[in-house]
């Protein structure tokens, strides 16, 4: 099928899993020369089509290629977090993941039978969006592509396979092969978004570094019709799977997907059996609620993981995002969330050099900014990945003496890790940050992403924090002292090549007007907001730089620190 | 704060005794895992990880350098 039939057919009845889509000859493999792009986005898995969206929607026409013509099978990534469903909030389709998805935000652990600790991600109300979601990867996809078919800027072409890439001072010439036979295509900027065995890191003659991990993993995805508790459920040493860890999540679909732990001697040939996965799952379901409820094996993979990363994720006119660029363990769900933050770091920076903003070194941030954050996610995940999987007995001594703790310490709880969730690096001492003048509670320092709260719009409807930002650069002002004045003078800064929206916020109790309120306080609370005080959001939603009372200069000059030209 | 490593257990050889009065009957396995929740007990009770980094390098019997 088309793209855009996809669009038109939007609906659940559609099985993502099957869908082919048709290759298209594009005039462009018939120009005599090579023609020139501004920015072409390789592979268009979640992380190529989140950056093509978001490019689109800041009217940058973007040339979407995939090797493939149709989208993943397995639940496959299946966690995604509280950020990256507010950047689909912003991409336009976090209703529909959210919607089709299974929320949740308690996760509980097991030593052999006993649970020795349960935690929330999300004790305080107050969020748009859950902590998690659980939704196939393929789901994910599916919707992204429906989002992308709305978007004539997007040129997404099947079976373009790149097979050659030639950086010059001023763009990139790729070779790329279809079942037409090759053409060459020339590209402003590339992003490479073609995931773990990227084949753009090795056409530049670039590899991830780090730690493999020897261990493998059966995912199972298996359909059963069991109510269970949307819950994250983590078993160390089960009797039902002895010296090794389990891993159960519900999924949309009655589809449950459980991870085992196999062992690094264990045959993937033989582990994806069914005939070997069926006992495994009816073991597990004997010593749950579940007993006696019926499955049906879905789809299963057998997985080895490493942690690692390339050392720069930019080289010349390509940026590298999501598992092309790094790699994690999955315990912590930091692959895909990374990779969709990757692509929203990435979009608002290429949308300002394309459209001349912003200086080339805007981009250079964008790889300093990430790799500081895949640094952070390969740390968690490694940390993790150790706690689960001990690789020495004295490593497992402590590993289970923690457990035996955590039954009745509470201490101990702290110190058990199943994987320390996803949750957005924080960007200390990024170039694009102002730093602070002056003193703030809280956590939302200049490099943080926004944290969400309830706010009522001037019509008395309900909106949050979030949805209220602008694409771009946004003021967020709170009603009181000066802030008339400066709100008048902004408008001189608002009137620069790169817009700036400006929110008024008043207070609890104060007056409306044409302002949004924040009757409920939170936003005062989370943000230490004052009379005065004025937050700088970039457009992807992070704090750059706070005051009590800034004038509209500095303001100014904020936001051209944020876009790299001071 | 300094690792204190000068005297300072009020009872040093109760203490001793109790030590190794909680061992008496375990396997070594099971003594191992004593020792391993006894570490943590103690760690979680001095908190600090500047302290405890004092105290794994005395332990490993490097020179701390600070």
């Amino acid at each position: 099928m088309q793209l855009n039939e996809l669009a038109a057919r939007k609906g659940d009845d559609i099985d993502y899993q099957k869908l082919v889509f048709d290759y298209t000859r594009n005039p462009d493999q018939d120009a005599s020369e090579p023609v020139r792009r501004p920015v072409v986005v390789v592979g268009a898995g979640p992380v190529g089509l989140a950056l093509a969206i978001d490019l689109a929607q800041r009217d940058i026409p973007v040339v979407l290629l995939d090797n493939d013509n149709t989208l993943s099978t397995g639940s496959r990534a299946i966690c995604f977090a509280k950020r990256t469903l507010e950047i689909f909030d912003r991409l336009g389709c976090g209703d529909r993941m959210v919607d089709k998805g299974v929320s949740w935000n308690v996760g509980k652990v097991f030593f052999k039978q006993e649970q020795v600790y349960a935690f929330d991600l999300l004790p305080e109300t107050g969020h748009a969006r859950p902590a998690f979601i659980n939704l196939q990867q393929y789901y994910v996809e599916g919707y992204l592509a429906e989002r992308a078919a709305q978007l004539p800027l997007i040129d997404l072409r099947w079976k373009n396979k790149v097979a050659g890439v030639e950086q010059h001072d001023d763009h990139v010439t790729l070779t790329i092969e279809t079942p037409d036979g090759p053409y060459q295509l020339e590209a402003d900027h590339v992003a490479a978004c073609d995931g773990g065995r990227s084949a753009m890191r090795q056409l530049i003659g670039q590899e991830s570094k780090g730690r493999i991990f020897r261990d493998r993993f059966l995912i199972a995805d298996v359909k059963m019709n069991y109510d269970g508790p949307a819950e994250r459920w983590f078993w160390f040493d089960p009797s039902f799977h002895p010296n090794q860890s389990v891993l159960l999540h519900r999924q949309p679909d009655g589809v449950w997907r459980i991870d085992f732990q196999l062992g690094w001697d264990a045959n993937p040939d033989e582990e994806k059996k069914p005939e070997n996965i069926v006992p495994r799952v009816k073991a597990l379901l004997a010593h749950s609620a579940m007993k006696d409820a019926d499955f049906e094996l879905e789809w299963a993979s057998v997985y080895t993981f490493a942690c690692l990363r390339m050392d720069r994720f930019r080289h010349g006119r390509v940026i590298f995002a999501g598992d092309s660029a790094h790699g994690v363990s999955p315990f912590g769900a930091r692959g895909a969330n990374s990779g969709v933050q990757d692509a929203e770091n990435l979009a608002w920076k290429l949308a300002a050099v394309v459209a001349g903003h912003a200086p080339d070194a805007l981009l250079d941030t964008c790889a300093d900014e990430r790799e500081y954050a895949a640094d952070e996610n390969i740390r968690n995940s490694t940390r993790a990945t150790d706690f689960i999987t001990p690789k020495s007995d004295i490593s497992r001594l402590f590993r289970d003496a923690v457990l035996e703790l955590a039954k009745t310490h509470p201490f101990a709880r702290t110190l058990v890790n199943s994987g320390r969730l996803s949750v957005p690096a924080t960007l200390h001492g990024s170039t694009l940050n102002t730093p602070d003048a002056e003193t703030f509670a809280g956590q939302m320092v200049p490099g943080s992403a926004a944290t969400d709260a309830p706010l009522v719009r001037p019509d008395g409807g309900p909106t949050w924090l979030l949805r209220e930002l602008g694409q771009n650069f946004t003021a967020l002002v709170v009603v009181g002292g000066e802030s008339d004045a400066l709100v008048r003078s902004l408008e001189g800064v608002a009137a620069t090549d790169v817009p700036l929206k400006v929110l008024r916020l008043a207070s609890p109790g104060g007056s409306a007007g044409d302002s949004l309120v924040d009757r409920a306080g939170l936003a005062a609370q989370r943000y230490d907001l004052r009379p005065g005080t004025v937050y700088l959001f970039r457009p992807d939603q992070h704090v750059c730089a706070r005051w009590r009372k800034p004038t509209a200069a500095q303001v100014g000059a904020a936001i051209k620190r944020a876009l790299a030209l001071a | 704060m300094e690792l204190i490593t000068s005297p300072h257990l009020q009872s040093p050889d109760d203490f001793y005794e109790a030590l190794i009065e909680a061992h008496r009957d375990l396997d070594n396995a099971a003594s191992q895992a004593l020792n391993a929740r006894l570490v943590l007990l103690l760690s979680n009770h001095i908190g600090s990880l500047d302290l405890l980094q004092q105290a794994l390098q005395a332990a490993r019997g490097t020179t701390p350098h600070r």
